[in-house]
């Protein structure tokens, strides 16, 4: 018998279930994950799914524009490195990179991110009010090492976009791809770190800052 | 990991007398207290939240095998390949394995602690390969060549001096006491092993049946990091890991980063689903998970049973009077505070953990703060039981609990017995009224005195008040 064999048969024996591979059973796990059932959330509450958002992210140490339109998005990109001091080139989201950059004066690569990037942008699959979470999907056009390896990570959010809670996101993701991708990053402001005598330092091995532009 | 818990006795009385250990411990002392309740007041039904979240863990508990091989056939549709590990032994040699065969020498490890349950670092080194640790705590022990003493805060024994003497000469670099300024050079210093390692190693957080993914959550961004660049990705957890759904998931992990560090979510929550894609620009080349029994599958169908539904969120050792005062590494083994009271000796075996199950008051903090309600006071007494009826206790104990016994069958003995023994606990107290020693419990009196008991026994107290 296998590894995986001896395990599952001492795992069925110490359950005192009957026969040696699940029949019923399995049928009825089956059925509990087609059932997608939900399980109880947070009383609290908020009107407007947007300024959840913004004040939670912020709460989590990401900062926050917002804009009317994604016209105004590249524009508002540049004022935030300017504003920073950061420098005005970074790595992109192929999927971003039709937008008006270099209008703009920014310099974007599209391409996967390399350890010596100091700023990435990148868009959002959605986001989740609940938490002022970002959820990013990778994928050809939305690598995912663009939203970690630069010390500055800029994301855009299309507040049409922004759902309740993760079970949101989640059924999202069901309803518009076939399965999940690779990986699936919630990304909840900047890296950080507590473990020298539980000191909360902002950028650990991940970005030092994470800024947000909503648009719409 | 090196199994001390057999001198967990010895090794208290060592951290109780280590100055610095004890510095450290007072400081670590409320700070994740207070951060867990203060996030916990944001949600009103937490206790509803709660039943859910044990409901769930009890659920993917009671038709494990099922929910494994939902996972497996899942994962191995999305190009994960799928291992199983009988004992922790062959977790090492399976993941020896699986570098050799692809030239794997350099890996670097975001946090597991079921590998140090196989002591994985040390295996991987004898076979000739490079492993680094990367999350922050677990580097700096590993430059310090010391295990962890906290599930999700490894280095919490470890003052800013001892981490700043530790890389300045490790590193070569001049000592500095800046805390943000020592996380830096820990960047520094890993940054170039993300970008060359070959091989990525992470732990497992939660298995998703319903996608055959792994789920880790993290805060330093190194989880992400080793899952991401290396082209190789190894994951590796116990079988008891799995949870059916994405719904489930985001219930349970709710109440994970609350419990754990006080976080309404941590700043990562990364869900792996096999590897690279055809046309991604990054991820790994190749994706592994390693399932790990190694004593779980011994705990199914017992009491003990309820301690799987585990998520590894600290809270119980957070709020363990006994683990503030002594730290994790007195428990001797991977698991410390009130949790690792009940896995340590469960996974490797009772006579070599005899201790462990007694080291606590049962004052009832771990069950209350436990997201997933494991009755964990409840569970110390069950092994406390076992371990007497199997004989396993010291003579002079299993002989006071019989004679204890004896008595309390026989009330008028008891009676007599007890009256004795106050006379002469009051005749051994002095004047002060204070026993500074009592034959036979020195360990108790060694930290402090017993008052005298009043004359009367609570017997003729009851008596008199009823006559």
């Amino acid at each position: 018998m296998s590894a995986r064999d001896n395990i599952l048969a001492r795992v069925r024996k110490g359950l005192g279930l009957p026969g040696e591979v699940p029949g019923a059973e399995r049928e009825a796990a089956r059925a509990y994950i087609a059932a997608q059932p939900r399980g109880p959330r947070p009383t609290y509450a908020w009107n407007d799914g947007v300024a959840r958002f913004c004040e939670r992210s912020e709460k989590l140490g990401s900062t926050v524009d917002r804009v009317a339109g994604i016209a105004d998005v590249p524009r508002a990109v540049a004022r935030y490195l300017h504003s920073k001091g950061l420098p005005t080139s970074a790595v992109i989201w192929p999927a971003l990179q039709g937008m008006p950059w270099a209008a703009a004066g920014l310099d974007v690569q599209a391409r996967a991110a390399q350890g010596s990037d100091l700023v990435g942008i990148t868009g959002v699959f959605c986001a989740v009010a609940e938490t002022g979470t970002l959820m990013l999907l990778s994928g050809e056009d939305t690598p995912a090492a663009a939203s970690l390896l630069p010390e500055t990570h800029v994301a855009l959010v299309d507040v049409t976009r922004i759902v309740p809670g993760m079970e949101e996101a989640w059924a999202l993701m069901k309803a518009e791809r076939q399965g999940p991708p690779r990986a699936v990053n919630f990304v909840s402001g900047p890296s950080r770190t507590a473990d020298i005598e539980q000191t909360i330092v902002i950028g650990a091995h991940g970005p030092y800052r994470v800024h947000v532009v909503c648009f719409g | 990991m090196l199994l001390t818990s057999s001198s967990f006795k010895r090794n208290v009385r060592r951290k109780l007398a280590d100055p610095s250990l004890q510095r450290n411990m007072k400081r670590f002392g409320g700070r994740f207290v207070e951060a867990r309740a203060a996030v916990m007041t944001e949600v009103d039904n937490l206790e509803e939240i709660r039943i859910a979240a044990a409901a769930i863990r009890d659920r993917s508990l009671a038709n494990l095998d099922s929910y494994l091989m939902e996972f497996e056939a899942q994962a191995q549709a999305r190009g994960t390949q799928v291992h199983w590990a009988e004992t922790a032994q062959d977790v090492n040699r399976i993941l020896i394995g699986i570098a050799r065969a692809n030239g794997v020498r350099k890996i670097v490890k975001s946090k597991s602690m079921v590998s140090e349950e196989s002591g994985l670092n040390d295996a991987v080194a004898a076979a000739g390969m490079q492993a680094i640790e990367t999350d922050l705590g677990e580097y700096i022990l590993q430059l310090a060549e010391e295990p962890p003493s906290h599930i999700i805060a490894p280095a919490i024994h470890k003052s800013v001096e001892e981490v700043a003497e530790l890389f300045s000469e490790k590193h070569h670099t001049p000592r500095q006491t800046d805390i943000p300024a020592l996380c830096r050079e820990a960047r520094e210093q890993l940054r170039p092993h993300f970008l060359s390692a070959d091989m990525g190693v992470s732990g497992g957080n939660f298995l998703i049946a319903e996608t055959g993914s792994v789920v880790i959550v993290t805060n330093e961004g190194n989880g992400r990091m080793v899952t991401t660049l290396p082209r190789i990705h190894v994951a590796i957890t116990g079988i008891e890991k799995v949870l059916p759904t994405l719904n489930d998931f985001s219930t349970v992990v709710r109440l994970l980063t609350r419990s754990a560090t006080g976080q309404s979510i941590t700043n990562y929550v990364s869900m792996l689903t096999g590897p690279r894609r055809d046309g991604d620009r990054d991820g790994p080349e190749q994706s592994h998970i390693i399932l790990v029994d190694s004593g779980r599958s011994r705990l199914l169908g017992t009491e003990l049973q309820q301690a799987l539904r585990c998520i590894r969120c600290g809270a119980c050792m957070n709020h363990c009077p006994v683990y503030q005062n002594i730290g994790g590494h007195a428990y001797g083994w991977v698991y410390p505070g009130p949790i690792g009271a009940v896995l340590t000796p469960s996974y490797v075996g009772l006579e070599n953990a005899l201790d462990l199950p007694q080291a606590s008051t049962l004052c009832g903090a771990c069950q209350v703060v436990c997201p997933v309600k494991i009755p964990l006071p409840e569970l110390m007494r069950v092994l406390r039981e076992k371990s007497f009826r199997q004989g396993l206790r010291p003579w002079h104990e299993r002989w006071s609990i019989l004679l204890w016994r004896s008595a309390a069958e026989r009330p008028w003995l008891y009676a007599w017995a007890t009256r004795l023994a106050v006379r002469v606990l009051r005749r051994l107290a002095g004047k002060d009224r204070l026993l500074h020693r009592l034959p036979g419990l020195d360990g108790w009196t060694e930290g402090r005195d017993m008052p005298a008991p009043s004359s009367r026994t609570f017997r003729d107290l009851y008596r008199k008040r009823h006559s």
